[in-house]
C-alpha cells in the first residue's frame, strides 16, 4: 500500500526535478570541498550557503504550494510555521554552547544569564538532544497548525478571512517572540551557534553536509507532496479547491481534508525553518513578520500554484533576483519585488510552469478533441477554457 | 445641616467682633515692628493680617523678603527700594511715598524662616478677602494645598464676606481641611470630613495625614470619606480608560474606515492601505513644509489645508492603482492581495527614495497641543480632536454612501455589477471613483495620524493588520460594523493593557479576534441568508 | 387515510412542519413534505417559493428553526451535517452544475463512488476491478463514455448536468435531489434527462425540482406545489395545474 503511494508519485517531472536535486546534493559540496578556490569550477563556502538557503525558502514556497496550490488555502502564515521550526533548530544549538557563552553558564544560553533568570525554563528542556529537537521541529508548527486548523476549519472560515486570521497569527507570534520574558531571545534571537552533534557549524564539511541535507529533504518532501497530490485524496484537494461544497454533498469531511493537508504544509515549513537556521546563523522574530509570508505567497505565484515544480523554481528565481539587485542595485529592489508581485498577477496568474503546463494540456486537450471527432459525430462541445480556479 | 450652617455663622460673627475689638490701627503695629525680637514680630505679623485691611499685603510681602525699614532717626517702619545708593521709601500701609534717604539712616528689619512662614500664613489669609477674585481663588487653594489650623479663623473670616459661589465653594473646602487639623468639636470636624469626601483625589492626602492623629470616635468617619473618595477615583480610571480607549478605537476607526470602503464594499484586499494613510501623513508634512517657508502665520490652518490636499493626492494615486491594476483582478480578491502588495512595496519606496528612511517631522498647531481636567481625568486636546475628526469623517462618509446619488450607483455596483451596468450605470467609472473615495479617505486619516505617530515610509505598515481586523471584525461590507468594531477593539485594548502589558494585550485582542471569527465568521454585523451555493 | 406514525414509519423523507426565517422573512413557512421510497417527485413553486432552501435543510446546509426532518423514520437529519448526510445516502444535484472541472470526466466519477471517504483511505486507495466496472456502467448510463478522459471544464452545459447526476449515482444515494435538471439545456438533451431521471428512480427515490412544465408532464409523476414556503397543492400534473391557488400563484404569471 506505501509503496504503491510512493510509486505513484514517481512521475516523469518529479523523477527529473528529484534527480536534479539529489545531483545538487552531491555536486555542489563537492565542488566546494575537493576543488582549489583557483578553480573555474571552485564554488565558494559563501555561494553554497546562498544556494543552501534558497533550497529551504523552495521548500516553505512547496509547503504553501501543498495548501494554496492544491486545496485554495491561502495561508498568509507560513512563515510562522517556519520560524516555529527554525527556533526549535535554535534552541538545540543554543544548548549545544554549554559553558562556551559569554557568561560561561553551562546550563543558561547567555541571554538568560543576561536577563538574570535563574533555571532553565520548562519548556527548554530537552532541547538538549538532537532526536528530541528533531520531533519538535515537526510537532511544534504541526500542533499549531492542527489547533488552528481544527478551529478555523470546523467553523469553515474560508478564502480571504482565512487569510487574514492566518496573517494576524504569525503577527501575534511576531509580537510575543519580541518579547523577552517569552525566554526565547526577544528581539536578538537565538544565535553564535557553536556545534551541530558535536561539528562546527561554521566548518567547511558541516556547511557542506547542511546543504546536501537541504536538497534531500527538499526532493524527499517532493515525493511526498506528490504522492499525496497523485493520490485520490490529492484529487478531493483539488475538488475542494473548485467546488468545496460538491465535495461535502459527496460526502467527504472537508475539515479533515483541509486539517490534513494544513498540517503536513506546516511540517514542511517547520523543516524547511530548522534547515534554515544553522545554515544563516541566526533566528530571530523577524522570521514572524507578515511581509515574510506573504513574500513567501510571490515565490509560490510566480512559478505556478498547483504545480510542485512550479513553487520551488519560483522560489529560487526571485530569491536569486533578491540577492542580485540588494547587490548591484539596493534601492530598487522593493521596485522589482513590487513590480513583479504586480506582473505576476495581471500577466502569468498561473505562475511560470503553470503557464507552460497549460499550454501542454491545451494542445493534448485540442488533440484528443479531434481525435474524439474523427471517431464520432459527438454533439459538438465547445472546448472552453479550462476555469480559473475560482480564487 | 442647619445646625452646622448657624454655628458657622455665629463662629464667623465672634470672629469678626474680636477683630473690631482689637481696633489696632495697622501703622503702629508696623511701627512696633523696630523693636521687636522675632517672637514679637511673629505675634505682630498675626495682630496686622487680624486687622483684616488688605492694603498691608504689600508691605507683608516685602517684610518676609527682606525689604522692610526702620528709620534710625525715629524708628518708623517703611517699605524700601534700592535706588542706586539710596533707598525709596513708602508707608507699609498707605503705600505712600515717603522720600529718599541714604542706606545708612536705615535698618533692615531682619526675617528668620519661621517668621517668613507666619507671613506667608498671614498673607494667605489676607488674600483671601483681596478685591482681586483671582487671588481670593489662589489663596483659598494655597489653604487647600497646605493646610493649617491657623488659617482657619482666616479663613472663616472671608468666607462670610465672600459672595462668588465658585470662590466660596473652594473656601469651604480649604476651611474643612483647616479644620481637620484644629481643635474642633467633633461633629463640625465629622461636617468637614463630609465636605472632603466631595473633594476627590486632592482630599484624599488630607485624609490620610490625619488619619492617625484623629479622634478615634471620627475613624469610622474618615475610613468611609476615604472609601467614597477611592470608588469616585475608581469611577475616574474607569472613565479614563474608556476614553484612552476611544482615543485608540478613533484611531482604528481612522485607519480601518477607508479600508471599510476598498475591503469592505468592494472586495479588494487592499495591502496598499497603509501606504494611502502613509501618504497622507506625508502630504501633511509637504503643506507644513510649503507653509514654513512662505507663511509662517498659516501655521495653525496647515491641518486644514492639508485635509484636501492629502484626499486629492491620495485619492489620485487610488484612481491610478484601480485603473491601473484592480481593474483586471475582479472577482479574484486573494490575487489582489498579491498585486495591491506589490503596489504597497512599489509606493514604500519611491517615498524612501524621495524623503529619505528617517522620521519628518509633522508639527502639531496650537489648537491641538496641551490638555484640560475634566473631573478626575486629563484630556489632550489632540486625542479629543482625533476622537471628533474620526467620527465626522465616518457620518459624512455614511451620508454619502446611503443619501446621495453616487452612494447609490456605489452599492448598486457593487451588489449586482451586470445588473447595475445594464441599468445605465457605468460601472468602471463607480469602480474607479469609489477605490479613489476609499483612498482619498485613508489619505485623509494620514492627515491626523501624522499628529500622534512617526511619519515615515513605515507608517502604513503599523497600521495594515489592525484595519484589516477592525473590518473583519465588525463585519465585512457594514460601515456601522466598522465603527463599533474599531471603538470595541480599541477600548478592549486599553482595559487589557493595565493588567498584562501593552505587547500582550494586542496579542490577546488578535487570539480573541481569530477566536471570534470561529464563531461568527461573518464579523459582528453580518447578514443571514440563504446559503449561497459554493 | 393514514395515521401520521403510519406515514412516517412507511416514508424515506419525513418532513413536518418545518421553518426557517432569514432577519424576519420566513424563506420556509411550516411546511411538511413525504417521499415514499422508489418515488420519483416533481416540485415546482415560483421564484422564492423554497424550493432550494428545503433542499439546504434536507441535506444539512441550513438549519431549520423548527420542525422534523425525518430520513428512513428514525435519522434525524436536523442533527447532522452535509457530509453526514450524504453518506446516509441523500445526493444533491445543485441549479448550476457543479462538478471539478480541473478533473477529467473519469476522476470525477472516481472522486464520487461510494468508498470510504476518510483522509487516509483515500490516500492509499487503488483503484480495483470493481470500481472500474462501476464507473464504465455509469459512463455508459450518463452516455459519457467517449468523453471519459477530458477534463469536465471541456464538457457542454447538458454533458456537465449528465456528469453531476452520474457522480450522484456513484455515490449511491437512496435518495436523490436533482434541483433544475434541464435549465439551459435543448429540448433533445431534456428529453433525453427526462429519460435518465425515470431509468434512475428505478432503483431509488429522486426529488426533481423544475420550472419547466413540459418536462414534469414527460416525466409523468405526482407533482408537490410550493408557494411562500409552504405546500399549495399536491397530486397529478393535471390536478395540480387546474388548482386556482395554483393557477393564480404560479402558472398566472
Amino acid at each position: 500500500m506505501i509503496s504503491g503511494f510512493i510509486l505513484r508519485a514517481l512521475e516523469g517531472r518529479i523523477v527529473i526535478a528529484v534527480g536534479i536535486l539529489l545531483a545538487v546534493a552531491i555536486i555542489v559540496p563537492a565542488l566546494n570541498l575537493l576543488t582549489s578556490p583557483d578553480s573555474a569550477l571552485h564554488i565558494p563556502t559563501y555561494a553554497m550557503a546562498l544556494m543552501g538557503k534558497y533550497l529551504c525558502y523552495a521548500l516553505l514556497a512547496l509547503a504553501l504550494d501543498l495548501v494554496w496550490g492544491y486545496c485554495g488555502i491561502l495561508s498568509l502564515g507560513h512563515g510562522a510555521f517556519f520560524a516555529l521550526g527554525g527556533y526549535a533548530m535554535g534552541m538545540y544549538l543554543m544548548r549545544q554552547i554549554g559553558s562556551r557563552g559569554t557568561y560561561g553558564n553551562p546550563d543558561l544560553p547567555d541571554f538568560m544569564v543576561f536577563l538574570n533568570w535563574k533555571e532553565l525554563p520548562w519548556f527548554w528542556y530537552g532541547f538538549d538532544m538532537f532526536p528530541f529537537a528533531m520531533a519538535m521541529v515537526l510537532i511544534v508548527p504541526g500542533l499549531l497548525a492542527f489547533v488552528f486548523g481544527w478551529f478555523a476549519f470546523r467553523s469553515r472560515v474560508n478564502g480571504v478571512y482565512l487569510s487574514i486570521i492566518t496573517q494576524a497569527m504569525t503577527y501575534a507570534l511576531m509580537l510575543a517572540f519580541f518579547r523577552n520574558d517569552m525566554g526565547f531571545g526577544g528581539n536578538n534571537g537565538l544565535t553564535d551557534f557553536k556545534d551541530i552533534l558535536g561539528f562546527q557549524v561554521q566548518a567547511g564539511g558541516t556547511r557542506a553536509v547542511l546543504f546536501a541535507l537541504s536538497a534531500i529533504m527538499l526532493a524527499l518532501c517532493l515525493i511526498v507532496a506528490s504522492a499525496i497530490t497523485r493520490s485520490k485524496f490529492g484529487k478531493v484537494l483539488v475538488g475542494v479547491r473548485d467546488a468545496e461544497s460538491r465535495v461535502r454533498f459527496l460526502g467527504f469531511r472537508v475539515e479533515n481534508i483541509k486539517l490534513f493537508t494544513f498540517v503536513v504544509s506546516a511540517m514542511f515549513a517547520g523543516i524547511a525553518g530548522a534547515l534554515f537556521v544553522p545554515q544563516v546563523g541566526i533566528i530571530n522574530p523577524g522570521e514572524f513578520a507578515p511581509a515574510n509570508s506573504i513574500e513567501v505567497v510571490v515565490w509560490t505565484a510566480v512559478g505556478g500554484r498547483g504545480t510542485l515544480i512550479g513553487p520551488i523554481i519560483g522560489a529560487i528565481l526571485v530569491n536569486a533576483g533578491k540577492s542580485y539587485f540588494t547587490g548591484a542595485f539596493p534601492e530598487f529592489w522593493l521596485f522589482a519585488l513590487g513590480g513583479l508581485f504586480i506582473a505576476v498577477t495581471l500577466f502569468l496568474p498561473k505562475g511560470i510552469v503553470g503557464t507552460i503546463q497549460h499550454g501542454w494540456n491545451a494542445r493534448k486537450a485540442l488533440k484528443s478533441a479531434a481525435d474524439a471527432e474523427k471517431g464520432r459525430d459527438a454533439g459538438a462541445a465547445p472546448v472552453t477554457q479550462q476555469a480559473q480556479a475560482a480564487e | 445641616m442647619l445646625i452646622r450652617f448657624f454655628t458657622l455663622v455665629f463662629l464667623v460673627l465672634a470672629f469678626t467682633a474680636t477683630s473690631f475689638a482689637q481696633g489696632a490701627d495697622p501703622k503702629s503695629l508696623f511701627d512696633q515692628l523696630a523693636d521687636a525680637n522675632f517672637n514679637a514680630a511673629e505675634k505682630l505679623v498675626a495682630d496686622i493680617a487680624a486687622t483684616g485691611d488688605p492694603r498691608v499685603v504689600p508691605a507683608l510681602e516685602a517684610f518676609a523678603s527682606g525689604d522692610l525699614y526702620f528709620r534710625k532717626a525715629d524708628k518708623a517702619v517703611f517699605v524700601g527700594k534700592e535706588q542706586g545708593s539710596e533707598l525709596a521709601l513708602t508707608d507699609p500701609v498707605t503705600a505712600e511715598a515717603a522720600g529718599e534717604v541714604a542706606k545708612g539712616a536705615v535698618t533692615k528689619i531682619r526675617v528668620n524662616n519661621n517668621l517668613r512662614r507666619a507671613i506667608r500664613a498671614a498673607l494667605g489669609g489676607l488674600t483671601l478677602m483681596s478685591p482681586d477674585r483671582s487671588a481670593r481663588l489662589s489663596a483659598a487653594d494655597a489653604i487647600l494645598r497646605s493646610p493649617s489650623a491657623e488659617a482657619l479663623e482666616l479663613v472663616e473670616a472671608a468666607l462670610a464676606q465672600e459672595t462668588d459661589a465658585e470662590v466660596k465653594a473652594r473656601m469651604e473646602e480649604a476651611r474643612a481641611v483647616s479644620l481637620l487639623s484644629s481643635d474642633r468639636s467633633i461633629d463640625e470636624k465629622r461636617a468637614a470630613i463630609e465636605t472632603i469626601a466631595g473633594l476627590g483625589a486632592g482630599g484624599l492626602g488630607v485624609l490620610n495625614s490625619v488619619a492617625g492623629t484623629i479622634d478615634p470616635s471620627l475613624k469610622p468617619d474618615l475610613d468611609k470619606a476615604i472609601a467614597s473618595i477611592q470608588n469616585a477615583q475608581q469611577l475616574w480610571n474607569l472613565a479614563q480608560n474608556v476614553w484612552y480607549g476611544m482615543s485608540l478605537g478613533s484611531v482604528l476607526l481612522l485607519a480601518a474606515i477607508g479600508l471599510a470602503i476598498t475591503f469592505g464594499v468592494m472586495g479588494i484586499i487592499n495591502m496598499a492601505h497603509g501606504e494611502m494613510v502613509m501618504l497622507g501623513a506625508y502630504s501633511t508634512f509637504m503643506v507644513q513644509q510649503v507653509i514654513r517657508d512662505n507663511a509662517p502665520g498659516l501655521f495653525d490652518w496647515s491641518l486644514a489645508i492639508a485635509l484636501p490636499v492629502a484626499f486629492l493626492v491620495t485619492g489620485a494615486v487610488g484612481f491610478v492603482i484601480e485603473r491601473g491594476v484592480i481593474r483586471f483582478l475582479y472577482g479574484r480578491p486573494l490575487e489582489t492581495l498579491l498585486a495591491t502588495w506589490g503596489v504597497s512595496l512599489i509606493l514604500q519606496q519611491a517615498i524612501r527614495t524621495i524623503f529619505g528612511p528617517t522620521n519628518q517631522e509633522v508639527g502639531n498647531p496650537s489648537w491641538m497641543s496641551g490638555s484640560f481636567p475634566l473631573g478626575g481625568m486629563t484630556i489632550t486636546y489632540n486625542r479629543m480632536w482625533i476622537i471628533v475628526f474620526s467620527l465626522t469623517i465616518f457620518f459624512a462618509l455614511l451620508f454619502v454612501m446611503k443619501k446621495t446619488a453616487y452612494g447609490l450607483n456605489m452599492r448598486a455596483v457593487t451588489q449586482n455589477r451586470r445588473m447595475a451596468s445594464s441599468m445605465g450605470i457605468r460601472t468602471p467609472w463607480v469602480d474607479a471613483l469609489t477605490f479613489a473615495l476609499g483612498s482619498g479617505i485613508a489619505g485623509i486619516a494620514g492627515v491626523a495620524l501624522s499628529q500622534i505617530d512617526n511619519v515615515s515610509p513605515n507608517l502604513g505598515q503599523s497600521y495594515i493588520i489592525d484595519s484589516f481586523m477592525v473590518v473583519v471584525f465588525g463585519g465585512v461590507g457594514n460601515l456601522w460594523g466598522t465603527l463599533v468594531g474599531a471603538l470595541s477593539l480599541g477600548i478592549l485594548n486599553k482595559f487589557l493593557e493595565p493588567s498584562v502589558g501593552a505587547v500582550l494585550g494586542k496579542i490577546l485582542v488578535l487570539v480573541l479576534i481569530i477566536l471570534f471569527i470561529q464563531k461568527r465568521p461573518r464579523g459582528l454585523f453580518a447578514l443571514k441568508g440563504r446559503a449561497v451555493e459554493a | 387515510m393514514n395515521t401520521i406514525a403510519e406515514t412516517r414509519s412507511k416514508s424515506l423523507l419525513y418532513l413536518e412542519d418545518v421553518s426557517v426565517s432569514f432577519d424576519g422573512f420566513k424563506a420556509i413557512n411550516s411546511l411538511s413534505l413525504v417521499v415514499e421510497p422508489g418515488e420519483l417527485r416533481a416540485i415546482i413553486g415560483p421564484n422564492g417559493a423554497g424550493k432550494t432552501t428545503m433542499m439546504d435543510i434536507i441535506t444539512g446546509k441550513t438549519r431549520p428553526d423548527t420542525g422534523k426532518v425525518i430520513f428512513e423514520d428514525t435519522i434525524d437529519l436536523t442533527k447532522k451535517d452535509e457530509a453526514d448526510i450524504a453518506q446516509l445516502g441523500i445526493g444533491r444535484k445543485f441549479q448550476k452544475p457543479t462538478v471539478f472541472e480541473s478533473h477529467t470526466v473519469w476522476d470525477n466519477l472516481e472522486l464520487a463512488l461510494n468508498r470510504s471517504r476518510g483522509v487516509f483511505a483515500t490516500l492509499f486507495y487503488t483503484l480495483t476491478a470493481e470500481d472500474k466496472a462501476r464507473i464504465e456502467e455509469i459512463l455508459v448510463t450518463i452516455r459519457l463514455t467517449h468523453r471519459k478522459n477530458e477534463y469536465a471544464a471541456n464538457l457542454s452545459h447538458g454533458q456537465k448536468q449528465w456528469l453531476e447526476i452520474g457522480m450522484l449515482l456513484a455515490q449511491e444515494p437512496k435518495l436523490l435531489l436533482v434541483d433544475e435538471p434541464v435549465a439551459g439545456m435543448t429540448d433533445a438533451e431534456t428529453a433525453e434527462t427526462a429519460i435518465l431521471l425515470r431509468e434512475i428512480a428505478k432503483t431509488r427515490s429522486v426529488v426533481v425540482v423544475e420550472h419547466d412544465m413540459g418536462f414534469i408532464r414527460d416525466l409523468g409523476v405526482k407533482v408537490t406545489c410550493l408557494a411562500e414556503g409552504s405546500v399549495l397543492a399536491e397530486g397529478s400534473i393535471d390536478f395540480v395545474s387546474s388548482d386556482p391557488k395554483v393557477i393564480e400563484n404560479y402558472l398566472g404569471r
